[in-house]
């Protein structure tokens, strides 16, 4: 692993941030949600600020830019450098002028990011709108060379183009090309690259790097991901909970972290390294799939598109107490896979056998039966749980169904509930009342409450932060261990698919392009596009556990 | 776009079809003799016999539909039992009137609501919000009768800015018209402001929670161009609606207006059918006010397509 190693001591130092701290706008009592963060970024340094979600990441790089949300945030104190001047104490006006001329922001998901009723050119073009007087003609010019800058392919199309038309990369470098014209000589980066593709990530980063370079632009980039931070960082700050814990170079950092909690993110970061083989189940599949097929846009009178081929002759099958994983990108036909042998969208064609049922072209009354054999657990605890309804009515909703007792019902929700590592009084609350990885916990004891054979599991780590993450793996893999269930584990995510996976099947453009052990698809990549997932995947010669490069196995 | 604009058209024909059956039988079904309910309780066997034949009421039923739908598609609506002439010639003088007047009142109400929608959005939860929805309940409550007397004893009879009653219409000379049509199209409005300053308020306040309203604050751009120009286009679909909705129920005739202001509008010439029995007028307005339904549901819904890109049909 090479990390970088310039000094920026002589470097002159664009932003100083000292003892900032915010509160709750109209409650000084309540503990601030930054406490006295300091940090200092240099001409071309890159400085990574990563932490947990609450940490305060976001909420530094929004102060920096007075973005913070009106009303609910306020900067208390501490100071804002910049050229000298203190960002906190300039108006609306003099903070309007800094943005994007000295100061510039991308963000997390540049699905949302821009805005999709306006041409994406006309949307950079607005930059030079508002803090400059240029001709039609050469604001065009500087539009269309930022674009280049970017390396967007055919900018005369793009620069007509709305947001939905383009690529989630294409819309990032938008974001990119936006924020770089004026070249500010500060870039906050918050977590630009989390929405994407690894490939388009490292794409990505690449481009940030690039422009760094050429422009001498300090970065700010705010991140979760440890693998980010190796491949990027010149000094890497921690945060917890408001406070900047610790901070240093960053392969001092991941060679010789200092703190407690510093050492534990980095433990908990999921190794690239496949668990050890488990030894071979007894016994047939409980769920297989063969020749597996979905198609869209194929039927209807008036349709003259092409059918798209979202899934295309997927085969595998999966014995009781093993996990399958699905890893590709989006767009690969992975969620389709899922959502098929759920029986959310009805397949093309092929077969699904589960419980040595043939379920693929059942009707969805003689479906209903089979239905409590195969689960899901979705990705997004925060919207698949219903707001107001209890966890208990969530959770006994599926028994009442297929005719349990209500009493006997509610009863196993709460054994369910410590099961899954939860009080069992938590039958009674509400799922706004949880974070996150509590919510996850929720969701696996509503899918095993139906003691299914199967379990689905749809990015469903894919939200939460890395050392939640390892928590409901190892929730995942000790249900698997008392109760004998399969899980098909759905993720983009190279490293959670070795934690877990007992065999690895890949996806690309609807196909299956490798299908073997999850040591072998990791150790021994035998298609080109896996091999290409590997080595975009950030950070992977760092055995982050362990403070140091991964041994070559 | 055009295969969309071709099929949506095609659409109105089944929709018209039922409301001319719906319209045809509307006399014919209607309990007793429908000469006698025409005539009223006076008439004599001579009359009766007279409208049956002008009708054409002796007829089978079928043969009837197909007489009436060949003189529909010519055009001809037939004539008033109470004063002989064309329906057609007795709306097309009274349109006018209520066309003009709806078109200033949805203009009145657009102008008028959408910045204070938008206002109290941006300073949602302060004093300006609650003053928006405290004048959108009032708005709301108030009946238009009480509304209308209320501005003629203001503004026509205490400050004779304006006249009491009556309609002038634009051709005699806009200012004329303005004078007259001011009041009855302010007291129309309310309702509206209310409706489409609460549904820009909503839309707007779910568009300025959005990522690129903080991409363009990112930018550097002033506050009025992130509203108006980032917010409300986003925000427009739904107020499309509520404002399209709005007028084709002001082009249906808005009868109490009318009354309190004495315009002589489509509104109170169905009334006085209705009360008057004068039923090819009634079936000339229900076919006018459907058939006027489904083009400005046509038009909002090509509408959507230029505030939103990605609509596409």
């Amino acid at each position: 692993m090479k990390f970088k190693t310039r000094s920026f001591d002589a470097a002159p130092s664009v932003l100083e941030i000292e003892d900032l701290t915010v509160q709750l706008a109209g409650n000084r009592t309540a503990a601030p949600v930054l406490d006295k963060v300091s940090l200092k970024i240099r001409q071309g340094e890159t400085v990574c600020l990563v932490g947990e979600s609450g940490s305060g990441k976001s909420v530094t790089s929004l102060s920096v830019m007075g973005l913070l949300p009106k009303g609910a945030l306020e900067a208390t104190g501490g100071r804002i450098g910049l050229e000298g001047r203190n960002l906190l104490e300039l108006g609306p006006q003099a903070m309007r002028e800094m943005r994007a001329q000295k100061i510039s922001m991308i963000f997390q998901e540049p699905m949302t990011a821009l805005n999709p009723v306006m041409r994406v050119g006309d949307q950079i073009g607005e930059v030079l709108d508002t803090h400059t007087r240029l001709p039609a003609r050469e604001k065009r010019a500087r539009v269309l060379d930022i674009m280049n800058q970017v390396h967007l392919p055919d900018v005369e199309r793009i620069h007509r183009s709305y947001p939905h038309q383009l690529s989630g990369g294409q819309r990032q470098r938008i974001m990119i090309a936006m924020a770089l014209i004026l070249e500010p000589q500060l870039l906050i980066a918050d977590e630009p690259t989390t929405a994407l593709d690894v490939t388009t990530q490292k794409q990505i980063l690449g481009l940030i790097a690039e422009l760094q370079e050429k422009h001498g632009t300090a970065v700010l980039f705010i991140t979760h991901d440890m693998g980010v931070v190796a491949e990027i960082a010149d000094t890497v700050h921690v945060m917890k909970l408001g406070r900047i814990v610790e901070h240093a170079p960053v392969e001092d950092l991941l060679r010789r972290p200092r703190e407690d909690y510093t050492k534990q993110l980095l433990q908990s970061v999921p190794s690239l390294t496949p668990r050890p083989a488990r030894p071979e189940p007894q016994g047939g599949a409980v769920l297989s799939v063969s020749g597996l097929q979905k198609t869209y846009g194929a039927h209807g009178v008036f349709a003259r598109r092409e059918a798209t081929r979202a899934a295309n002759d997927v085969s595998f099958s999966i014995p009781r107490g093993r996990t399958l994983g699905i890893v590709g990108e989006s767009g690969s036909g992975k969620s389709t896979v899922a959502r098929c042998i759920m029986r959310l969208i009805d397949p093309t064609e092929g077969d699904i056998r589960v419980a040595d049922r043939e379920i693929a072209r059942l009707s969805r009354h003689a479906l209903r039966p089979y239905r409590k054999h195969i689960q899901i657990v979705f990705q997004d605890p925060f919207r698949s749980l219903n707001p107001r309804w209890t966890i208990g009515r969530s959770l006994i909703e599926g028994p009442l169904n297929i005719g349990a007792d209500r009493k006997a019902a509610l009863k196993r929700a709460a054994e369910l509930l410590t099961l899954v590592g939860l009080p069992d009084d938590a039958v009674n609350r509400y799922p706004h009342q949880f974070s996150g990885g509590q919510r996850q916990r929720v969701a696996i004891a509503r899918a095993i409450a139906m003691e299914p054979d199967v379990l689905v599991a749809d990015e469903a780590v894919s939200a939460l932060d890395v050392s939640v993450q390892a928590q409901v793996l190892d929730l995942l893999d000790e249900l698997q261990k008392k109760l004998g269930i399969a899980i098909l584990f759905i993720t983009h995510d190279l490293r959670v698919a070795a934690q877990i996976c007992d065999e690895v099947v890949v996806m690309q453009h609807g196909h299956v392009v490798e299908h073997d052990t999850a040591a072998n698809v990791l150790a021994n990549p035998q298609h080109a596009y896996t091999r290409a997932l590997i080595e975009a995947a950030p950070g992977r010669l760092w055995d982050f556990a362990n403070f140091r490069e991964l041994k070559s196995a | 776009m055009l295969g969309y604009i071709i099929r949506r058209i095609l659409a109105v024909i089944p929709v018209m079809t039922i409301v001319a059956i719906f319209v045809f039988l509307l006399l014919r079904l209607t309990p007793g003799d429908p000469a006698a309910i025409i005539a009223g309780d006076m008439a004599t066997p001579a009359q009766l016999e007279r409208i049956r034949t002008s009708l054409g009421l002796s007829d089978p039923l079928h043969v009837q539909f197909v007489t009436w739908v060949g003189l529909l598609l010519k055009g001809e609506l037939g004539t008033s039992l109470i004063s002989n002439t064309p329906v057609t010639q007795m709306i097309g003088q009274r349109i006018w009137p209520t066309f003009n007047i709806a078109v200033l009142t949805i203009v009145l109400s657009v102008l008028i609501a959408v910045p204070m929608g938008v206002l109290a959005a941006w300073r949602h939860r302060t004093w300006v919000d609650y003053a928006v929805m405290a004048f959108s309940v009032l708005g709301f409550s108030i009946p238009v009768f009480v509304i209308g007397y209320l501005f003629i004893q203001a503004f026509a009879i205490e400050l004779r800015w304006f006249p009491v009653q009556g309609y002038a219409a634009p051709s005699e000379g806009f200012g004329k018209f303005l004078a007259r049509a001011i009041l009855p199209c302010l007291t129309l409005a309310t309702i509206y402001v209310a409706l489409i300053a609460r549904m820009t308020r909503a839309s707007m306040l779910e568009v300025l929670g959005e990522d690129y309203i903080r991409t363009a604050r990112a930018k550097g751009v002033k506050e009025t161009v992130v509203l108006f120009r980032h917010a409300l286009r986003n925000a427009a679909v739904p107020i499309m609606t509520i404002i399209g909705t709005g007028f084709a129920l002001l082009i249906g005739g808005v009868v109490v207006t009318e009354s309190v202001f004495n315009i002589p509008g489509i509104g109170r010439l169905t009334v006085d059918a209705i009360l008057a029995r004068d039923y090819p007028v009634i079936q000339g307005m229900i076919l006018l006010t459907s058939g006027l339904y489904v083009f400005i549901n046509l038009v909002i819904d090509l509408s959507y397509t230029f505030f939103d890109p990605r609509i596409r049909y």
